[in-house]
């Protein structure tokens, strides 16, 4: 075989891999969608990733030039899969909704490195057709732009999950962050219409590109409070998807293209859906200031009432129906294997206990199922919220494990709350309730709870692990 | 200027169908979903956007400065971070929803 015809063989090959990588793609994300095929699903993107990949080193040639530097490549591969590999395994469940986080700034930072690097660049005879201002040029930008939002704001997602950064509630911000936002976008039109023979000349305002979006990315995920993290991080996803479909854009990659878009566009359904489970538009939940006091409730909210372990004890183990409502406060607790303890319990003492999972408890849709998963309980004891709502009435009682506005009666009474309107697990309803909390401590929306002061309502202070302990210890003894 | 546009558009016009038909295949795929994955589909779609690292290895296979070397190198690093670990965590995820065979 000649040169040309060995070119072409290598090329084919290469586009080839590239559909069966698309397709492999879209067929993992479709089974991502559904619990039984979703395991499998994750594993077919994997593999059309890696043969994506592979096929890439051996194949792909720019300007017939084939990839160089090969062992630095597989070098670096081996740098970031030894890393990727340690922290993805080594970190605790809980750590999840940080874990995505930082993974997709790590995808953002790569677009905007590749949008850096290319930009000097850009063909001069493109430059001389048609100035700056081509589609070439404008797929560096967004890509420089978009992500590197998507990477100072998931570094500051990240921080915020993992509790090392603050919330930050300046009413001005949302102007602030318009205002930058225009900049942005004033010196993407100002580079797109400069007329220069090399885009090297303009490399300077690149930098000053990549500092304002670095700002814009922190100043936008900054002020929006730590519950509200995953719709944020499911947006900076999309976003990371669309940056990866910009690098698509300027090698005319197939491969990149299909995924990003892909993502692009799944990710910001995905945003939608969780907005709904909240009952919030997702430009509330970005421009919105939420809680912070502005709009809680003020004074004294009444006395509430506590009861002892033994007691409670004594009232789960004589129920007929229990319902256990997890949040946040058993994942920091660490205390889901100890609860799923206190359930076998009652269940054998002929109690039927069943746990009421709402779309938005925890840090992350799905974290409860997660850690309740781990701890062993069978999935079929796990409801959704407004399945298990119409049996509450029946329930004797409803146990209250560190979650807080899931259960808030202000989303159904108080319209003047930042929460009102999101469904709610009706724990009011129940015959009686346990709340089990730390503290008086207001939760994620910083609002007053009127459960904790319904006549039907008992308080149990403490750690929910050494709680939950000691109320396995009384209910073995009875 | 406009003219450079519309140039673009008719060079790339089977790529510009491509993206369209991308995000309403995105759209299709996502759509009922349970409350329960979501967090798994989140991850999952952040893995595959780590398909980026083919930029990124396209980058550094024609790198010939040595700044140009170490950017790549990064490059390569974070893309590969993306990919694995994304793929990982969903997986440790996932994991969790076997049915237990009692």
């Amino acid at each position: 075989m000649n040169d040309i015809s060995q070119f072409a063989a290598g090329i084919s090959v290469l586009e080839i891999t590239y559909i069966l990588a698309s397709v492999l793609f879209i067929l993992g994300l479709k089974m991502l969608s559904h619990p039984l095929t979703a395991r499998r699903g994750n594993t077919l993107a994997a593999i059309g990733m890696v043969l994506a990949i592979l096929a890439t080193i051996l194949f792909h040639q720019k300007d017939g030039q084939p990839i160089g530097n090969i062992w630095w490549i597989i070098g670096a591969i081996t740098v970031g899969t030894v890393i990727g590999w340690v922290i993805a395994k080594r970190v605790k469940m809980t750590a999840m909704p940080q874990l995505v986080s930082f993974f997709n700034g790590m995808g953002g930072a790569a677009a905007a490195l590749i949008s850096i690097m290319e930009f000097p660049h850009v063909s001069h005879e493109l430059i001389a057709k048609s100035g700056m201002a081509n589609g070439h040029v404008l797929a560096i930008l967004l890509g420089l732009v978009i992500g590197t939002v998507s990477w100072a704001g998931s570094m500051i997602a990240f921080g915020k999950l993992d509790g090392r950064i603050g919330d930050m509630r300046i009413k001005a911000m949302k102007y602030v962050n318009l205002t930058i936002l225009a900049v942005i976008i004033g010196f993407v039109v100002y580079i797109m219409t400069r007329d220069v023979q090399a885009s090297a000349e303009l490399t300077p305002f690149i930098i000053i590109l990549f500092v304002i979006a670095v700002v814009y990315g922190v100043l936008f995920v900054m002020p929006i409070g730590g519950a509200d993290m995953p719709v944020v991080i499911s947006l900076l996803n999309s976003f990371t998807g669309v940056a990866a479909a910009m690098g698509g854009f300027l090698y005319q990659n197939q491969a990149m293209l299909t995924g990003g878009i892909l993502v692009g566009s799944a990710g910001t359904i995905l945003t939608i859906l969780m907005c709904k489970a909240m009952n919030r538009s997702l430009l509330n939940v970005i421009v919105g200031v939420f809680g912070g006091g502005g709009q809680a409730v003020t004074g004294a909210a009444g006395t509430v009432k506590e009861i002892s372990v033994s007691d409670a004890a004594v009232l789960l183990s004589y129920s007929k129906k229990v319902v256990i409502v997890p949040g946040y406060g058993l994942a920091v607790a660490q205390a889901q294997h100890i609860c799923h303890e206190l359930d076998k319990l009652l269940e054998e003492k002929g109690v039927e206990v069943k746990y009421a999972i709402h779309p938005v408890a925890g840090r992350m849709p799905g974290h409860m199922n997660v850690l309740l998963a781990e701890a062993d309980v069978p999935y079929e004891q796990l409801i959704e919220s407004d399945e298990i709502n119409p049996d509450l009435p029946n329930t004797d009682v409803l146990v209250v494990i560190g979650a807080n506005d899931v259960v808030n009666p202000a989303a159904e009474d108080d319209p003047s709350s930042p929460i009102y309107g999101m469904p709610i697990i009706k724990a009011r309803d129940a015959k009686n309730i346990i709340v089990m909390k730390r503290g008086m401590g207001k939760g994620y929306a910083a609002i007053e709870n009127m459960l904790f002061f319904n006549a039907k309502t008992r308080m149990l202070f403490g750690d929910a692990k050494t709680t939950l302990q000691n109320l396995v210890n009384e209910v073995k003894a009875l | 200027m406009m003219e450079g546009f519309l140039e673009f558009f008719m060079e790339h016009r089977s790529t510009i169908y491509m993206v369209i038909l991308s995000v309403f295949l995105g759209i299709e795929v996502i759509s009922h979903v349970p409350a329960i994955l979501h967090t798994p589909l989140m991850s999952g779609a952040n893995a595959i956007h780590g398909v980026v690292i083919i930029g990124a290895i396209i980058v550094m296979g024609h790198a010939e400065t040595t700044g140009a070397m170490i950017l790549g190198f990064l490059a390569v690093v974070l893309g590969t971070l993306n990919v694995v670990g994304g793929f990982v965590v969903t997986d440790r995820m996932l994991e969790m929803f076997k049915k237990k065979n009692n």
